[in-house]
């Protein structure tokens, strides 16, 4: 099925610019969505995954190695030549069990041949890409640890029926859930870059023009495509611009400062916050083609940055994002 | 009028099976709910247009969707490869009975299949109890849902073919679309999934008619099946309109043909006015009652954090590990075979052709593996909150806080909260067993106080909740939060002797059923009846004269430590 082109999602700005964020600077560490259920969610991030530029991978390669992946893990990657091929977009399943994530013992390979080889899973699939989970609240915890760990280290080490392996797994984890229906524990969500809260547009002429879009794509999907490629060209480009100006852009002192007082305002404990937020600074400003991170761009980006890592009064209900904006009016005038 | 006179909740249901059959991969199915022959007549009418593929409730991953066939791969000594339920269905559509229980695992993998246009899906929905329903994950991605269990029709139920296609439908006018948004927000449907079927819903029914562009009938029919399942509340009165002519919603038997009437009452009616009138009359009976009187609908609990354990009475699974199958330890068939594989070449080359011959694998004691379990403390609190007299506002208030706080800390004890509030001459279940704070908030944020102390009724409803938990195989403790003084009998005639009797009757029947009790009295000057009722119920009592929501917590967590996992 065709996927529905990223600009042509209406509204929905926090998630588009977290995801485009996470696509410029993948080591953010991915992006948590809550939100309810029918508000465009998934269409978002798969959307994204289409529009990003190929890689150059190992042919034939289940990792999609690269040239350093073939340099770092020389048993495992091979040493096959270099093909185009998209950024892997995987789609986890609620249900899907540790077997199936983390890879298993190839039991077609253990029948045919007595041998005992590694079948990769999911996390193998999702190398380089990213990798989406619907519904994350409801997944069974110790497969969040896991998901984690893996997205936080780069590589999934598999130690079990026998086998011994190690292989690249970076990717973009991107969760997503209704907090009404069961909360993810706090110490998982901090360690997710950005997250963002996605709501029903309420404007009847928003929801109309989204109706409209869905329609003409579904009655003739490559037009549609057709129609919206060049602004997904444009997108694209920003984000490989982005990309390759990253590098060259550093946070000053005086960001830094902000970043840290800031933190220390709103109650964001530990260093992540505090990293993540630089980083998402400079992200952004490299997805501006901005010559310098500035404060603005802190400003910009600090809501999703922090909103989940405040610490929690349960009987305080002021939202976490009025808490930030609060605390940025006091700090940054 | 409509043709038949009275309408039969089939004719929607033969409407939506129609549109579903237009364009399968748009509407991605149906949900069907009350088992009726007129059910079956339906799902017997559908599989003569489109393949109907049974998935049990059991189905596992490996059928669902496709894999390596161990059992055949062993006979066969080489692997064979099975198709999955879901490619098999492809082009066709999957149908789920009792769809209620299923398991939110398989409800994920059909989400993704749905997503994907793989398959479309049937859902035969059996919930006989409010609190079930089929994953919101799934009844969500499908245009349709039917109460058939009202129907009274069975015989010649046939889907008549469609006059005409829906891509020679025109696009909906700016002016429908923006009525049919403002019916959805009016109904409280967020969901633009829902908006989006609900468009292509109208078009779909002028196609089968062979129109070839959607009317005002079209619309209203789109709402009726697409927007006023899935609503949310009840749309607000018109407070324009003359008062003899405002009438209750009518009930959703007594149909009725909305566009002729509505044109009665004014000259050019607003097109939206007409489609809200058009869900009114669409909405379930029990949704309706239910809404009226302010209460969320029923929602699925099987997708829920909680119930996800039903089934795993015994624990979250570890996976297996290597050991023998004893002392109640169940023997991991698929994991065994799976150490077994690997070693086949060598231990045949070991045991010589001859011996090895006739044995499909070669098993040794060291390939056996055990299942393991976590077993999970999974504890549900119950507070049962006397909201009775005075002292019922800052009562209330401490308790929401206590569950507040509980519910912040459940991360860490795999705990979950319920409330149950009794006043006046009635007890309700106010909060669910819930894990989730910010649901907590929601239902907790205007609690009623005032009238008299029906305890009888309070410790029944909890109990009844505490009965829930347990048969879902989770414990469950209550707290009942009160002075002891009942003055409201069970029947809801007030009089403290035959309170004071219903509320001891209350009271042992929890002791008899063996649910750990604590009662709390925050009362300024506490009397002896609250230890009386502890006494009773063969549980603690705490006098907590001043108490706070914090205080609260601590005395709770000390009385019924909460054993983490």
């Amino acid at each position: 099925m065709a996927r529905f082109p990223f600009s042509a999602i209406v509204g929905q700005d926090e998630m588009k610019l977290a995801l485009l964020i996470a696509a410029v600077d993948p080591s953010i560490g991915g992006v948590m969505v809550f939100g309810d259920r029918g508000t465009g969610k998934s269409t978002a991030a798969r959307a994204l995954a289409s529009l990003l530029p190929p890689i150059m991978a190992a042919d034939g390669c289940p990792y999609g190695a690269s040239k350093e992946d073939q340099a770092r893990y020389p048993g495992v990657c091979g040493s096959g030549k270099m093909v185009k091929r998209a950024v892997p977009f995987v789609d986890m399943p609620l249900g899907a069990t540790e077997d199936r994530v983390i890879g298993s013992l190839d039991l077609e390979r253990a029948l045919r041949s007595g041998e005992k080889a590694f079948e990769p899973g999911l996390l193998a699939k999702a190398h380089r890409g990213f990798l989406y989970i619907d519904e994350i609240n409801l997944l069974e915890d110790h497969l969040v640890d896991l998901l984690l760990d893996v997205a936080a280290s780069g590589e999934n080490v598999v130690e079990r029926e026998g086998l011994s392996v190690r292989h690249p797994a970076k990717f973009v984890l991107i969760g997503s859930g209704n907090p009404e229906e069961g909360e993810l524990r706090p110490q998982l969500l901090d360690r997710f870059g950005l997250s963002v809260e996605v709501r029903s547009p309420k404007d009847i002429e928003v929801r109309i023009a989204i109706m409209r879009l869905v329609a003409e794509n579904e009655r003739d999907p490559e037009s549609f495509a057709a129609r919206w490629a060049g602004e997904d060209e444009a997108t694209l480009k920003r984000v490989a611009k982005g990309k390759a100006r990253l590098a060259k852009l550093e946070a000053g002192e005086d960001v830094l400062r902000d970043a840290a007082e800031l933190c220390l305002a709103v109650g964001a404990d530990g260093l992540r916050g505090e990293l993540t937020l630089m980083r998402a600074a400079r992200a952004l400003a490299a997805l501006d083609g901005a010559k310098k991170v500035t404060r603005k761009h802190l400003i910009a980006i600090a809501p999703l940055a922090l909103r989940h890592r405040l610490r929690r009064d349960v009987l305080d209900e002021t939202g976490s994002t009025v808490r930030i904006t609060r605390a940025i009016a006091e700090l940054f005038g | 009028m409509t043709p038949e006179g009275a309408q039969d909740p089939l004719d929607d249901g033969l409407s939506a099976a129609r549109l579903f059959l237009l364009a399968p991969r748009l509407f991605r199915g149906m949900v069907l709910r009350g088992a009726s022959p007129a059910r079956e007549a339906l799902v017997t009418a559908l599989g003569e247009h489109i393949a109907l593929r049974r998935l049990p409730g059991h189905v596992d991953d490996e059928r669902l969707l496709g894999g390596i066939d161990l059992a055949a791969s062993l006979s066969a000594g080489k692997p064979v490869h099975q198709t999955g339920l879901i490619e098999e269905a492809a082009g066709g559509a999957l149908i789920a009975g009792m769809a209620e229980r299923m398991d939110s695992g398989v409800a994920g993998r059909l989400a993704q299949a749905l997503d994907e246009g793989g398959t479309a899906l049937v859902l035969l929905d059996d919930a006989a109890d409010p609190d079930e329903a089929p994953p919101v994950s799934l009844s969500e991605r499908l245009a349709f849902a039917c109460d058939l269990s009202a129907s009274r029709r069975w015989q010649g139920v046939e889907i008549a073919p469609a006059a005409g296609r829906l891509a020679d439908v025109a696009p909906l006018e700016t002016q429908a679309m923006q009525a049919l948004a403002a019916t959805a927000a009016m109904l409280g449907v967020d969901s633009l999934r829902a908006l989006i079927f609900a468009g292509e819903a109208a078009r779909g029914l002028a196609a089968l008619a062979g129109r070839a562009a959607a009317t005002e009938a079209d619309l209203a029919g789109a709402v009726r099946l697409v927007l006023a399942p899935r609503a949310t509340r009840l749309p607000p009165q018109d407070s324009e309109e003359p008062a003899p002519e405002e009438q209750p919603p009518p009930p959703p038997d007594g149909e009725r043909d909305n566009r002729d009437d509505t044109e009665q009452q004014q000259p050019e009616p607003d097109l939206s006015e007409i489609l809200v009138e058009a869900a009114k009359a669409a909405i379930p009976a029990g949704l309706l009652e239910s809404l009226a009187q302010g209460k969320a609908p029923r929602r699925s609990s099987s997708s829920g954090t909680g119930q996800k354990r039903k089934a795993a009475t015994r624990g979250k699974p570890l996976g297996a590990r290597p050991g023998m199958p004893r002392g109640g330890a169940k023997l991991a068939l698929i994991d065994s075979l799976r150490a077994a594989v690997p070693w086949q070449a060598v231990r045949r080359r070991e045991l010589g052709q001859a011996q090895a011959a006739d044995a499909p694998i070669i098993m040794r004691k060291e390939d056996l593996r055990i299942r393991r379990f976590e077993e999970r403390a999974a504890r549900v609190t119950i507070f049962a909150v006397d909201a009775s007299g005075s002292a019922a506002a800052a009562r209330l208030a401490e308790a929401k806080g206590a569950v507040e706080l509980m519910l912040g800390q459940a991360y860490i004890t795999r705990s979950e909260v319920a409330l149950v509030a009794f006043r006046g001459s009635q007890a309700e279940l106010l909060l669910p067993p819930t894990r989730s704070l910010t649901r907590a908030r929601r239902s907790l944020a205007e609690l009623p106080g005032g009238g008299g102390t029906p305890l009888a009724m309070g410790l029944n409803a909890a109990r009844e909740v505490a009965e829930a938990v347990i048969a879902r195989g989770r414990s469950a403790a209550l707290v009942i939060l009160t002075d002891g003084r009942a003055n409201i009998a069970a029947d809801g005639a007030p009089g403290r002797p035959q309170a004071k009797l219903d509320a001891e009757a209350a009271a042992k029947a929890i002791y008899a059923r063996g649910i750990d009790a604590l009662v709390v009295d925050i009362s300024a000057r506490p009397g002896p009846e609250g230890a009386e009722l502890a006494r009773a119920l063969g549980g603690r009592f705490l006098a907590l004269p001043r108490a706070d929501a914090r205080l609260l917590q601590q005395a709770i967590n000390a009385a019924q430590p909460m054993q983490a996992a």
